[in-house]
């Protein structure tokens, strides 16, 4: 009987290496697929060009807070800031050649520093965006409002027309009888403050720096598998796109063996004393072994070209991988055992695999998506093994942390499995 | 060595095999004839073990086919309807995974291979692809994977459908070979020159039921007019007075189609006394043929259709 499973075996790997087609698709297309989104989204450890935003402004205004507001955006790394006219920033941002653009309005500077003392009208700056690009939308508008901050502040401590604009705002105060009579002296005698600032510092080298500025800055640290060792986008492009072309393999083993049953080759091998074990255990068995070949080669492809490095545990990583391929042959059992032809099967498995696929976050990481979704993808055992592949490589988890998605796959595998078994179709 | 007892397989309310019971010895190739969805696959398929009867028994060398494992299939050898082949792999190949379906490997495995595509005349095409053979090529291998491990009885599920002549030869050759050597054969089809020329005893098989089982000479018997004379007379005869050529106890049928006579006879050595007759009460006549009826003549006589129907 061994014989016969291991020549049964043999045949798969080979008919499966001797079709040059499913090498193709399941090995080269893979990487292919997971070298562009791996580029795509984060590459092996810099930050992509394609992460500054394209932002497009018109200056109507043309006062020096204006002026001062486009020089500290030119000069933000996020952005590639270019002028543009009102009309001509509007047509970019339909057509998608700008994220987002800002319209400065005319006496921006002038209202916008009196409003910043009292509780004069404030001035609107326009955001035109692009609807699909949301959150580069919110990005620009938090940058924006930093620069805008700095930039009037300065004018009201040290600018040109900080003198007059001081006197302004006093004789605002006098006249504005919304404030609380309590709280005017104070405010008076802050505004005389800066004044008698204003006075004594014109043409004082380095008093002109003075305003209101931003008081803290950043520092961004990517948590990665150890201090040091950057964030690898290919290795879950790598186990994403493994994932879904495995997947592929598993419609082929069902696709397979409703082919057999109409080529007459089921009927010859089902004519030899064989159990039943034995013929649909080794196509299980071949089919596992081929997408762990699948998955151990991308693996070694991302880590000679791109430096993806399991960071984790190797044999949780080989496990994950095995548990896997066994879910994958079992799948591929199951959709034999449930199809009727080739062709009305084909169709339905492709559909099914790609809603796996999808839901378990090899496209799109699962953290995107909403809370109720990601609670119920725990559902599909692609989940388990993106998240798996992504805690074994650039996460760099444990032994321990690969045994959850090791055991609800090959519960999966155990599922499909029976389930394949008891709705097969042994007799022609 | 294949004895058949009242098999019947149902598919829903269609009865595909209904109580169908055959034999084939050692040495005897039995023709399961019968039009296409006769159940004649049906049958082959219950004899190899592949569908289980709702009723009857296959005995297999004088015992009942037990469960998939059961040792005695090694006593079957076989030969789908279909070119049952990994297209892809090498002919060699191919027989080395089906030699290993019965446990075949090693220098066993080698012999059995080699002598089975020696059989079938691909001795020197044994590292080709199966994709790059003819249609006949494929057949003959088709053949040579149930002959690897030696089976007493074949069951050869039409072999030569779509073979061009050479190779059906080829075939034909083959089998009677497996014949000499002792093997019981059964051989299913609809073409009824290859059952008359191959087989000793033919079932005849229509609506999942056997309509006959003899051999060629005895279905002959069955027929009422086993030769048919075709006279061509002289001049037309419309009239009733070769209506007492009917009272002759040699003939069997009369058919008249303006000139042309068709006169049924049980035995070919009629005709002289038959031809005599005319001549007699004067009728003369140009041109004499006669042939003999044909498996196809003795189904329509049996079933009231046509094999090919």
């Amino acid at each position: 009987m061994y014989t016969a499973w291991k020549a049964l075996v043999r045949k798969d790997v080979r008919l499966f290496f001797a079709n040059r087609r499913a090498v193709l698709m399941s090995v080269v297309a893979p990487i292919a697929m997971a070298s562009f989104f791996g580029y795509l989204f984060g590459g092996n450890g810099g930050q992509p060009e394609a992460t500054r935003i394209p932002v497009l402004v018109v200056d109507q205004d043309g006062s020096p807070i204006s002026r001062g507001i486009v020089a500290r955006m030119s000069g933000d790394k996020a952005l590639v800031l270019m002028p543009a006219g009102m009309e001509q920033a509007r047509e970019a941002v339909r057509k998608g050649k700008a994220t987002v653009a800002f319209v400065i309005p005319e006496k921006f500077g002038e209202i916008a520093a009196r409003a910043f003392f009292g509780n004069a009208a404030k001035p609107e700056i326009a955001l035109l965006y692009d609807p699909t690009h949301g959150a580069e939308m919110g990005m620009v508008q938090g940058i924006l409002s930093g620069h805008v901050m700095e930039a009037v502040s300065q004018e009201a401590f040290g600018g040109p027309g900080s003198s007059r604009l001081v006197k302004d705002s006093l004789a605002d105060l006098d006249k504005n009888s919304g404030l609380p009579p309590d709280l005017k002296p104070s405010l008076t005698a802050m505004l005389k403050a800066i004044g008698q600032w204003n006075a004594q510092s014109q043409g004082r080298p380095g008093a002109s720096q003075a305003g209101l500025t931003v008081p803290f800055g950043t520092r961004t640290e990517a948590i990665t598998s150890g201090t040091g060792i950057p964030y690898n986008g290919y290795a879950h492009y790598f186990g994403g796109m493994g994932v879904q072309f495995i997947l592929f393999v598993g419609i082929e083993v069902g696709m397979g063996l409703l082919l057999q049953r109409r080529e007459g080759l089921w009927s010859r091998l089902r004519a030899a004393p064989l159990s039943r074990s034995v013929l649909l255990g080794s196509r299980a068995a071949s089919a596992a072994i081929t997408s762990m070949f699948i998955l151990v080669f991308m693996f070694a492809f991302a880590r000679v070209v791109f430096g993806v490095r399991i960071q984790g545990s190797l044999p949780g990583f080989l496990g994950i991988c095995a548990a896997f391929s066994l879910m994958t042959a079992a799948f591929g059992l199951l959709i034999a055992a449930l199809g009727k032809t080739p062709e009305a099967t084909r169709g339905i498995a492709i559909l099914g695999t790609l809603l796996m696929v999808m839901l378990g976050g090899a496209w799109v990481p699962t953290f995107l998506f909403p809370q109720m979704l990601q609670k119920l993808t725990l559902a599909v055992p692609t989940r388990w093994a993106v998240d798996g592949l992504d805690a074994m490589t650039w996460r760099g988890m444990g032994f321990s942390a690969s045994l959850g998605p090791m055991a609800v796959l090959v519960g999966f595998a155990l599922a499909f499995g029976a389930l394949a078994v008891a709705r097969f179709r042994w007799e022609e | 060595m294949l004895e058949v007892k009242g098999l019947r397989k149902s598919f829903g309310p269609l009865a595909a095999v209904d109580g169908v019971s055959l034999r084939a010895r050692a040495g005897e190739m039995v023709g399961l004839l019968g039009p296409n969805g006769a159940g004649k696959t049906t049958t082959v398929s219950m004899i190899a073990g592949l569908l289980r009867p709702d009723a009857g028994e296959v005995l297999i060398a004088g015992r009942p086919l037990g469960g998939d494992t059961d040792p005695a299939k090694r006593n079957i050898g076989l030969v789908p309807q279909q070119i049952a082949l990994y297209e892809e792999l090498p002919a060699g190949e191919n027989l080395a995974l089906f030699a290993a379906l019965y446990g075949l490997e090693g220098s066993a495995g080698r012999r059995a291979i080699g002598s089975a595509l020696d059989f079938v005349g691909l001795a020197d095409r044994g590292k080709d692809r199966v994709a790059t053979f003819s249609g006949g090529m494929k057949r003959r291998l088709n053949l040579a994977a149930a002959l690897l491990h030696d089976p007493e009885l074949l069951l050869l599920d039409e072999p030569t459908v779509g073979v061009d002549p050479q190779s059906r030869n080829a075939i034909f050759d083959n089998l009677e070979a497996l014949k000499k050597r002792g093997k019981a054969l059964l051989y299913t089809t609809h073409y009824m020159e290859e059952a008359e020329r191959l087989c000793d005893r033919l079932v005849i098989i229509d609506h999942g039921k056997v309509v006959a089982d003899d051999t060629m000479h005895g279905l002959y018997r069955l027929l009422p007019a086993a030769n048919m004379l075709s006279v061509e007379l002289d001049e037309a005869e419309d009239g009733a007075g070769l209506d007492a050529l009917r009272r002759l106890p040699e003939v069997q049928s009369l058919e008249k189609r303006g000139a042309g006579l068709r006169i049924g006879v049980r035995e070919l050595a009629a005709t002289p006394k038959v031809l005599a007759w005319l001549l007699d009460h004067g009728y003369s006549y140009q041109h004499v043929a006669s042939e003999r009826a044909d498996l196809e003549t003795v189904f329509l006589s049996l079933t009231g259709r046509s094999l090919r129907d």
